[in-house]
């Protein structure tokens, strides 16, 4: 059986100065109620690692607005104006990675891996202070792994167990965010009676440290 | 020569983007200007439209009765689902990405240079918004097709070399805009179409790098 914590019980956990995967594409599939704890408790000085910075308004957006995040580790900000505006005052740090190395990085951060090479971002900004392979004739860049402190998930539907079932695209990041961090809390929109189905588990229990209802 | 409204532009591009599928390809569209390729494939060619955040089968964007906050596209707009649609994580996403599934990828650009580098990440100090998945779709998408407007404030966008950040090098294989379309090759940029409202001294003009006229230039359709 996985605990089940309240929203407020989640967000003491999460001490300021952590490391924070949060998974969620924009505003679809993002634990809201937990970053909005995170929020009121102003836990500061995060390194986030996210797909985007979301929109001002909403969830991943009002850590960067609310000033919470020290490092953010994300493909996209774009949505986001405060972020480019934290980034360019040197308020912030803004790591920017191409979505499938930021992938990549958090799978080899969950599954004991070293690093991994990939084409993408060969001669790019992205290339600077990296090794460069050539593997029968094509470049490749060396990218390290991701690993954090916590990640913050997103469950359409859970069990007792920890098993979590995510419906649609709101799937994006979470199974993969959930290997990779010392505390899993995932956030869900229902606990079932007895089991989820194993056919229809996305995450099985075994990363799941904590449920938030 | 003759001025086009922005609606005009977008219309003109996404039409001409869209002639350039086959019968099931699969496509990931940027998002912007290449979302709207979607709504002119030709009704006998039947595609695949892939987003980056999860789903093949993107269907068009969703009313009151359909709307799910947990189907989206990449720019975060809810949509359906086309019959045959499966829904997968990003992990899979970008295996689909990078591990060369995707037959074809629309994007926007702020600038292709005659080599097939392009830019569209980063005006540094100016505008900042990432990459997002576009470094990888250009890597890893079999065909990269640039679909942009002409010009940026009267200046060009087709360059001899791209003086903003790279997204990638040497990926670009066609460039669509409202006035023409260009192919890479590796002698340089092959002109092969041109939109019937502007002469061939309106391209010529308005694109810094060289141009290799295609013998058979046709007129684009609009």
């Amino acid at each position: 059986m996985k605990k089940v914590i309240s929203v407020l019980e989640a967000g003491s956990l999460v001490k300021s100065g952590s490391s924070v995967m949060i998974a969620g594409f924009l505003r679809c599939g993002t634990p809201v109620k937990i970053i909005d704890e995170l929020v009121r408790n102003n836990t500061n000085e995060l390194t986030l690692i996210a797909n985007d910075t979301c929109i001002p308004s909403h969830d991943r957006g009002k850590l960067i607005v609310n000033k919470l995040v020290k490092k953010a580790i994300v493909s996209h900000i774009g949505t986001n104006p405060e972020t480019g505006r934290q980034m360019n005052a040197g308020e912030m740090e803004v790591e920017l990675v191409p979505m499938g190395t930021l992938v990549e990085r958090i799978h080899c951060g969950g599954s004991g891996l070293g690093g991994f090479l990939t084409p993408t971002g060969v001669g790019t900004l992205v290339e600077e202070g990296k090794q460069v392979f050539d593997i029968e004739g094509k470049k490749y860049l060396f990218e390290k792994p991701i690993t954090a402190d916590f990640a913050l998930i997103y469950g359409t539907k859970v069990d007792k167990f920890g098993n979590v079932f995510i419906h649609g695209t709101a799937r994006n990041h979470n199974l993969n965010m959930a290997t990779a961090a010392k505390t899993v809390i995932v956030e869900a929109d229902e606990m079932v009676d007895g089991a989820l189905d194993p056919d229809m588990v996305t995450i099985p229990s075994i990363f799941i440290d904590y449920i938030v209802l | 020569m003759i001025e086009l409204s922005k609606e005009q532009i977008r219309d003109i591009i996404a039409k001409r983007v869209a002639l350039e599928f086959a019968e099931g390809d699969v496509i990931t569209l940027g998002i912007g200007l290449p979302t709207e390729v979607a709504n002119h494939i030709p009704q006998d060619v039947h595609v695949i439209f892939q987003s980056e955040n999860g789903l093949t089968g993107v269907g068009k964007k969703a009313a009151a009765e359909t709307f799910d906050k947990c189907i989206t596209n990449a720019g975060g707009v809810a949509v359906e689902t086309k019959q045959g649609a499966a829904f997968f994580d990003s992990m899979l996403a970008f295996t689909m990405i990078r591990g060369g599934h995707i037959d074809a990828t629309v994007l926007g650009a702020l600038q292709v240079d005659e080599e097939g580098s392009l830019a569209n990440w980063l005006v540094p100090g100016v505008l900042a918004p990432g990459m997002g998945g576009a470094m990888d779709l250009v890597v890893g998408a079999k065909r990269v097709i640039v679909a942009m407007e002409h010009l940026a404030k009267n200046e060009p966008k087709i360059l001899k070399k791209c003086t903003l950040p790279f997204t990638a090098i040497k990926e670009v294989d066609l460039i669509v805009t409202e006035r023409c379309v260009l192919e890479v090759t590796s002698d340089g940029l092959l002109l092969k179409e041109i939109n019937p409202m502007f002469s061939l001294e309106d391209i010529t003009s308005s694109i810094t790098a060289d141009l290799i006229i295609a013998e058979d230039l046709i007129q684009m359709a609009v």
